[in-house]
């Protein structure tokens, strides 16, 4: 905690210094006192453009990661379907979300839908890759104890395999939450009406950069509160897990 | 209240574990060649060997868990074992998700098995080897010795006429290990032991029967032992000759530098 408070008044010590090194160009960078006052007088602005990112980040992040863990434990069960999939799953993550997003906000509207879809396309990939990794590095001393207690294969996989990927699936969770803002923003950067991003956009278009500091700050402190929160959740649900999920 | 001065009695009839004519080759490497080799019932028959012999390959022959290319495994008869062996490694194997209690149990838990008087025997299994009151933490909490004793009584909870332990307690400091051999030997006594280790002393105490298996492809033969109580003494002055004339006769092939 103390660690963080330093941390964050050293960011505001370089962001004044920053700003007095520029030349006092508030209209370029205003110094934190007038973020902070723009935060105050549109605090309900704020408030109400926040909720719609977190919405979108959260109903993205809970269909991608349903998706990203289905086909992980598809390409498990049928071990033919991997190498098919693997291309396409990598192609889905090389193409910039930048390039796809006009085509998702073409095809799904100026709502909500198309941010959500960009979230979970971020999110898919590193919940997909490490569950499957979990998946298939289960201890062989495992399946073997459970082959010679006669387990059978849906047996071993719900009861032992499963769990045993958890750890995986949690790291894939913990960079998929990590990312999940960045598709929601560009989404909203795209073509919205609401959301972070579109009163980023709106408020730079207007030269009340004050105001696109705050909302920044805002993303900034959602993005690490959903970071916070992920961690601790998963440490609650998966007491036994230490390497993955020590650590900030 | 359980029994918990025998919460598993020991079969009646255990099998002979068998393997006649086995060939197997782990790659170019012929590790068995024509193999007959038998593990008389309900005793303890150890496997002596230099790391890399075959020593774990011959247990995972006998649990199935490796397929021979040639040749039967099985008991006298030559029926498979199959259901009827527990498996102990040097692993102790427990689920870092499940309490202890669950780790014991987690044979019925796998095959579906109601688990009304399981619960039960696994709490007694659980008091006999001096875990009851550690029941119901997680295996991280337990030290090694603890987490070993966990693995055994999960083993006798499978209740099967065979058991095959592999290097149990190599992973042990030396006093846990003494302890644990006689615990073993006290919860085992009238199955069909089979044990493979690298330590002399461990054969010697807890063997009825003892082998070294040496060469490629792998043969064993059998050691002459020391007569006396069983489990022997780690102290007793025949059993510490014994060692170590088997410490010399291993000594080419283990004490190179």
């Amino acid at each position: 905690m103390i660690r963080r408070l330093i941390i964050l008044t050293g960011l505001l010590g370089l962001w004044t210094l920053a700003w007095a090194a520029s030349g006092r160009m508030s209209f370029i960078l205003p110094p934190p006192w007038e973020v902070a006052v723009a935060f105050f007088d549109h605090a309900d602005l704020l408030a109400r453009h926040a909720a719609t990112t977190a919405g979108e980040i959260l109903l993205g992040l809970v269909i991608g990661a349903a998706f990203g863990a289905a086909a992980a434990l598809a390409m498990t069960l049928w071990r033919p379907a991997a190498p098919w999939l693997w291309p396409l799953f990598i192609a889905s993550q090389a193409l910039p979300v930048f390039a796809i997003a006009p085509l998702l906000v073409l095809w799904l509207g100026y709502g909500l839908a198309s941010k959500v879809a960009m979230a979970a396309l971020i999110i898919f990939f590193p919940v997909a890759s490490g569950f499957h990794d979990g998946l298939s590095r289960t201890d062989p001393g495992f399946l073997d104890l459970a082959a010679t207690m006669n387990a059978g294969r849906w047996a071993t996989l719900r009861h032992i395999r499963l769990p045993a990927a958890l750890p995986g699936l949690a790291s894939g969770l913990k960079i998929g939450a990590a990312v999940a803002p960045i598709g929601a923003v560009i989404g909203e950067w795209v073509g919205s009406s609401a959301g972070l991003g579109y009163l980023m956009l709106h408020a730079n278009a207007r030269l009340q950069i004050p105001l696109m500091f705050a909302a920044l700050a805002v993303l900034a402190a959602m993005a690490l509160l959903l970071h916070a929160a992920t961690g601790r959740i998963l440490r609650h649900c998966l007491p036994w897990v230490h390497d993955t999920l020590d650590g900030p | 209240m359980p029994d918990v001065s025998a919460p598993c009695p020991p079969p009646a009839a255990p099998p002979e574990v068998r393997l006649s004519g086995v060939s197997l080759r782990l790659g170019r490497e012929p590790v068995f060649d024509s193999l007959d080799f038998a593990a008389a019932p309900g005793v303890f028959t150890g496997i002596l060997g230099p790391s890399g012999v075959g020593k774990t390959t011959l247990l995972r022959l006998v649990a199935g868990l490796t397929p021979a290319d040639a040749g039967t495994v099985g008991d006298a008869d030559g029926r498979p074992l199959a259901g009827r062996l527990a498996w102990m490694a040097q692993k102790d194997l427990l689920l870092p998700w499940l309490t202890v209690a669950e780790n014991v149990r987690l044979g019925a838990r796998l095959r579906g098995e109601a688990t009304a008087d399981a619960a039960e025997r696994a709490m007694a299994l659980l008091a006999s080897v001096g875990l009851a009151e550690r029941a119901d933490d997680l295996p991280e909490t337990l030290s090694g010795g603890m987490r070993q004793r966990a693995a055994l009584a999960r083993t006798l909870m499978e209740d099967r006429p065979v058991v095959l332990m592999d290097e149990p307690f190599s992973a042990v400091d030396p006093l846990a290990r003494l302890g644990l051999q006689n615990l073993a030997a006290r919860m085992l006594a009238g199955r069909t032991v089979l044990f493979v280790t690298h330590d002399p002393m461990e054969a010697l105490r807890l063997g009825h029967r003892v082998f070294v298996l040496a060469g490629a492809p792998a043969r064993p033969t059998p050691i002459g032992l020391p007569g006396g109580a069983w489990p022997r003494a780690a102290d007793d002055p025949a059993v510490l000759a014994a060692h170590a004339a088997i410490l010399r006769a291993l000594a080419p092939a283990e004490a190179a530098p």
